[in-house]
């Protein structure tokens, strides 16, 4: 072992399965008998359920049987697990199928089972529901409004939750005074996450033990297991066993429990046979979370000079027809708390209003909350910039939180007595100006411009919170959060010295397998390639609290690395011991994979030749117990802060109002990277769905609440040819909260792009005194206003 | 995502397409399968039996000469935008069709026998007076591409007729140009032009615009503004407007595009097409 495992950008240990298609999907996974689930979906945004026949479908050839929501009445709704204050009686969540009525388009009323899927599918069309439509609302700022129709008779004017933080007394008084104030609405619209899988259920009752085994496609296999023995089942968390297989990708949607998995499972105990559901991209469209839909007015006050005064933030958030697991915990806690950004503003306040619609669930989309706080804030500078006739790069410098600020505690206790941890803002400002030859790029706008050409440039100084956990905050009394944050992580090192790890992070596509090797090998002195990290397995690992948040490092790494610290104590005296020599008197060589006598590297014994004497027993010193075994819990002291400045690049062509970008470069800060190519790959696809956010994605639902953009041929997802190169720099400025100094990269993409890209349009269309277009920015949008404007 | 029940039988000939046409109750012709099968899997469109027309021999191939071109129905898309005896804008149509993976599996006589009123290729050959050769009970007969579509999924096509071939006269001074829809990638606005010229004198034109209306139609008004022109960007631009006269009121809309933008950008791809064109002569 010379070169060091930590930093080195070796190829990931998944992939050689995942390229050969020897990796195991929920689709692959196949016991002998087991029987296919269809499930019938609401076509009506808003209706009662009068009646239901299923006679037709239960005697149709192949069919097994057919339910509906009065045979799971013995399960519980749903839990809901983040609840902020207040909204604990204004909550509802959807039942195994629903029984009374449905408040969005997609949510189940009944299932058959078959002999395959073909079947039950036909059946589905034999199954006869009595509905009463009623009015429907699914804009959440007109759901509040007088005389919407009510989506849940227990939450008046369809509000489920009114959150407040900052203070709004000086906040006022801090606009009062400004020299300019700005005033703003902005949409962040509803996007809907598309994971290359779709969700999927399999389960499995084993009648002699009273127990289920679920496979089920979840980023946090532990949270189901406890969600649905504790919450829904009422039956022991030792009588259930959840599986997440190969999962592909999830952005959030696969964090949360959903009705079809507590139904799958309640199935096979009925049906007393394996069954199976897959979820077919039309359900996904309408069954799993969408995520963002705020409509949000700001406030910003400055100086002439450039300085913010001040911040006024309010929000409507669209939480769907009911409560997904964690979807209160989104615009609030995840969102209000992040909106001092990258600077030092005296003054906040933020209302947010969470509301119920008749539209599919919202809950956490990659960055969650966070790339909404971080659009408002990066808006928000450049309009004040726009406003006072600033360079956008000025005014960030400007007001940047200094080096020397932190630990930062943003003003007026928003982020509820947590402190930024690290940080150097204006560092990544400037990498990113020299990426893109800033001056130079000024002078070719100024010619194009000559020529009736519209080029422009924006930036997106975003920070984010990550390595989402301390228990005690996001616990904290009023906040909700129903549970810890901590992360676990197992290491035995095995006789023959190759190290399994099991985790309670999960992996779906971040390369966790590789980077938490690289975590035991670097600090081990063991080979990549000698290290298992196995997960996603209630039977077999240790509880965690999943994969989200960009947590899974800078928690779920840093009980790894602690459990290594173990181990390698253990080593070093039974390496002495093995040694003659005393504990104090060795050394554990990291990058050699050795204990050595101090200034005597040849008198060494290998971890692999330790291993074999721990795990055979023979002679072992006074009191020690045989193997190299341990497990660490991890409860981070505070979250962490990486940061970066997005530059984005565009041509505006005014005749059509297509926006094409030129180049967009990235400069970012997520503290000493593991594995250098994992992290590009995580900022690429967060950019590519920054960017597609920003241009062409956006869910849209007609006035009776039906998905109009319910298919990949109405909604428009991101394309690998329309993006150009992205080209990234990085800063490292480690984080003090943890020993590996490591922040997070999962979501800095995304947070990054949408406000970098919208900065550039309306950077390009500011000859036509264009100040705000909301995204996305699709061609038809960008023509009118260049139409309105120009003329 | 799963289709109803159906059963599926192979063709070997046109010959034997045609019968087995008129012996199966609701049976569809299955070619590339890129626009039935995803109708199918919604259970959009619910056949008895598909009828796999995909390995005909005689249906295959892209033959030139004399000036001009014959092409197979079973050509793929791929094939023809790669084909140097195809007219410019023809092959630009089929080069812009869908993904690589399409445009591989993806048929002309498929897209045009499916006649969506955004696809691409039905623009050109209206615009080039293209000839679809049709096999029926009754024998062969050959319908104007501007005759053959009709409306929205319309065609001339009887139901027991087979899509044999497409011929259309060979012409490189043309070109297609589209807007492609950011989700689907179909033409929001596609326009093609034809141009002869005589010297720097422009002798005849036709142009067609796809995407905006039902169908894919051709501009009178554009193509009449152009002959005895010299095709600088001012006649150029004038022309281009005149396909206002053309598009008549019923202009499609959805969410990507209203009718308003739809009417406006036809002047602004029709324009492109004719500078493609142009660039070409």
């Amino acid at each position: 072992m010379t070169d060091r495992a930590f930093g080195a950008s070796i190829k990931r240990k998944e992939d050689p399965r995942l390229i050969t298609g020897e990796a195991r999907y929920l689709e692959d996974l196949n016991l002998t008998g087991t029987l296919h689930a269809a499930i019938l979906r609401s076509p009506f945004a808003h209706a009662r359920i009068k009646s239901i026949d299923t006679s037709k479908a239960a005697a149709h050839p192949g069919v097994v049987a057919v339910f509906t929501g009065h045979d799971f009445m013995d399960l519980n709704p749903l839990p809901a697990a983040w609840v902020v204050t207040g909204a604990d009686v204004h909550t509802n969540t959807p039942r195994a199928l629903e029984v009374e009525k449905v408040t969005h388009v997609g949510q189940g009323v009944a299932v058959v089972v078959a002999e395959d899927r073909y079947t039950a599918q036909d059946a589905l069309g034999l199954i006869h529901v009595d509905w009463e439509t009623l009015p429907v609302v699914v804009d959440a700022k007109m759901a509040t409004e007088p005389g919407a129709p009510l989506v849940h008779e227990n939450a008046p004017n369809n509000v489920c939750l009114d959150w407040s933080i900052g203070d709004q007394g000086a906040t006022d008084q801090a606009l009062g005074e400004a020299d300019v104030v700005v005033r703003q609405s902005l949409v962040n619209q509803r996007l809907i996450p598309n994971p290359m899988e779709a969700r999927g259920c399999m389960a499995q009752y084993d009648p002699a033990g009273q127990a289920y085994t679920v496979w089920m496609t979840s980023q946090a296999p532990h949270v189901m297991r406890l969600l649905m023995t504790a919450f829904v089942f009422g039956i022991p968390e030792n009588k259930m066993r959840v599986i997440s297989p190969q999962v592909g990708g999830g952005f959030g949607t696969k964090i949360f429990l959903y009705p079809e998995y507590v139904l799958v499972a309640a199935l096979a105990k009925k049906v007393g046979a394996p069954v199976k559901w897959m979820e077919t991209r039309s359900e996904n469209y309408v069954a799993t979370t969408h995520g963002r839909d705020h409509i949000t007015d700001i406030e910003v006050g400055a100086t002439k000079d450039g300085r913010i005064q001040g911040l006024k933030v309010h929000t409507f958030a669209n939480l769907g027809g009911t409560l997904s697991t964690i979807a209160t915990g989104i615009p609030t806690t995840l969102y209000g708390r992040l909106l001092s950004g990258a600077y030092k503003i005296p003054h906040f306040y933020c209302n947010v209003k969470g509301v119920y619609t008749n539209t599919s669930m919202v809950d956490a989309y990659r960055g969650a909350g966070r790339p909404e706080a971080t659009y408002v804030v990066e808006r928000a500078m450049d309009l004040v910039a726009a406003e006072l006739g600033m360079d956008p790069s000025e005014i960030r410098r400007k007001n940047f939180i200094q080096p020397e600020d932190f630990p930062y505690a943003p003003a007026d206790n928003i982020l509820a007595g947590l402190k930024y941890d690290s940080g150097n803002y204006e560092g990544t400002l400037d990498l990113a100006l020299n990426m893109v030859g800033y001056e130079d790029f000024r002078r070719k706008q100024a010619e194009a411009r000559d020529q009736g050409r519209y080029l422009g440039i924006g930036f997106s100084s975003y920070i984010e919170i990550c390595g989402v956990a301390p228990s005690a905050w996001i616990g904290l009394p009023g906040q909700g959060w129903g549970a810890g944050l901590w992360e676990s992580a197992n290491v035995r090192v095995h006789l023959t010295g190759k190290v399994v790890v099991t985790t309670g992070s999960q992996s779906h596509g971040q390369g966790l397998e590789t980077t938490f090797a690289q975590i035991v090998a670097d600090e081990l002195g063991v080979p990549v390639d000698d290290i298992t990290v196995e997960h996603s397995d209630t039977q077999g690992t240790p509880f965690g609290y999943g994969t989200y948040g960009s947590r899974s490092t800078a928690v779920g790494g840093i009980a790894l690395y602690n459990s290594v610290q173990h181990i390698k104590e253990k080593a070093m005296k039974l390496g002495a011991y093995m040694l003659e020599a005393a504990e104090e008197d060795v050394v554990y060589d990291a990058a050699e994979g050795k204990v050595h006598v101090k200034g005597s590297p040849e008198q060494a014994k290998t971890i692999q030749e330790i291993a074999l004497q721990a795990a055979v027993a023979y002679d072992l010193p006074a009191g020690m117990e045989a193997f190299l075994d341990y497990t660490s819990y991890y409860d981070p002291p505070n979250c962490t802060y990486p940061f970066g400045t997005h530059v984005c690049m565009v041509e505006v062509d005014v005749e059509t109002g297509a926006v094409k970008i030129l180049r967009y470069a990235a400069a970012d800060d997520v503290g000493p990277q593991i594995n250098p190519m994992i992290v590009e790959g995580q900022l690429h696809g967060g950019i590519a769905q920054g960017i597609g956010q920003a241009l062409w994605e956006g869910a849209v639902y007609d006035e009776r609440g039906q998905l109009v953009s319910g298919s990949m041929m109405d909604y428009s997802m991101p394309k690998a040819q329309f993006f150009p190169a992205i080209e990234t720099g990085q800063t490292v400025t480690p984080s003090p909260t943890n020993p590996l100094g490591v922040k997070g990269a999962g979501e800095a993409g995304t947070i990054g792009a949408a406000p970098a890209v919208v900065n550039a349009v309306m950077d390009a269309l500011s000859p036509f005194g264009i100040r705000h277009l909301d995204m996305p920015l699709t061609a038809e949008k960008v023509w009118r206003a260049v139409q309105q404007k120009g003329a | 995502m799963y289709p109803g029940k159906f059963d599926y039988v192979r063709a070997g000939s046109v010959a034997e397409a045609v019968t087995l046409l008129a012996s199966h109750e609701n049976a569809r012709l299955l070619a590339g399968g890129h626009s039935l099968l995803p109708a199918m899997k919604l259970r959009v469109d619910m056949p008895a039996t598909l009828i796999d027309i995909g390995r005909i021999p005689e249906l295959k191939g892209i033959s030139g000469g004399n000036g001009s071109v014959r092409i197979g129905a079973l050509a793929t898309h791929a094939e023809v935008a790669a084909s140097e005896h195809v007219p410019a804008a023809v092959r630009d149509a089929a080069g812009q069709i869908g993904d690589p993976q399409v445009r591989n599996r993806g048929t002309i006589g498929g897209s045009i026998a499916h006649a969506d009123p955004a696809a691409d290729m039905p623009t050109p050959l209206v615009a080039l007076d293209a000839t679809l050769h049709l096999t029926g009970p009754d024998g062969d007969r050959s319908v104007a591409a501007t005759d053959f579509f009709i409306g929205l999924f319309e065609t001339a096509k009887q139901p027991g007729e087979v899509l044999v071939a497409v011929e259309v006269q060979a012409n490189d001074v043309s070109a297609y140009v589209k807007m492609a829809n950011p989700a689907s990638g179909y033409a929001m606005v596609g326009a093609s032009a034809v141009l002869a010229m005589d010297g720097s004198v422009c002798k005849s034109a036709a142009v067609a615009v796809g995407g905006v209306t039902t169908l894919a139609i051709r501009t009178p008004s554009v193509e009449a503004a152009l002959v005895g022109s010299t095709l600088d960007a001012t006649a150029i631009e004038a022309a281009a407007r005149a396909v206002q006269n053309d598009l008549g009121s019923d202009i499609m809309e959805d969410i990507h595009a209203s009718a308003e933008y739809r009417k406006a950008m036809a002047t602004v791809y029709v324009k492109r097409a004719l500078a493609g064109a142009v660039a070409r002569a």
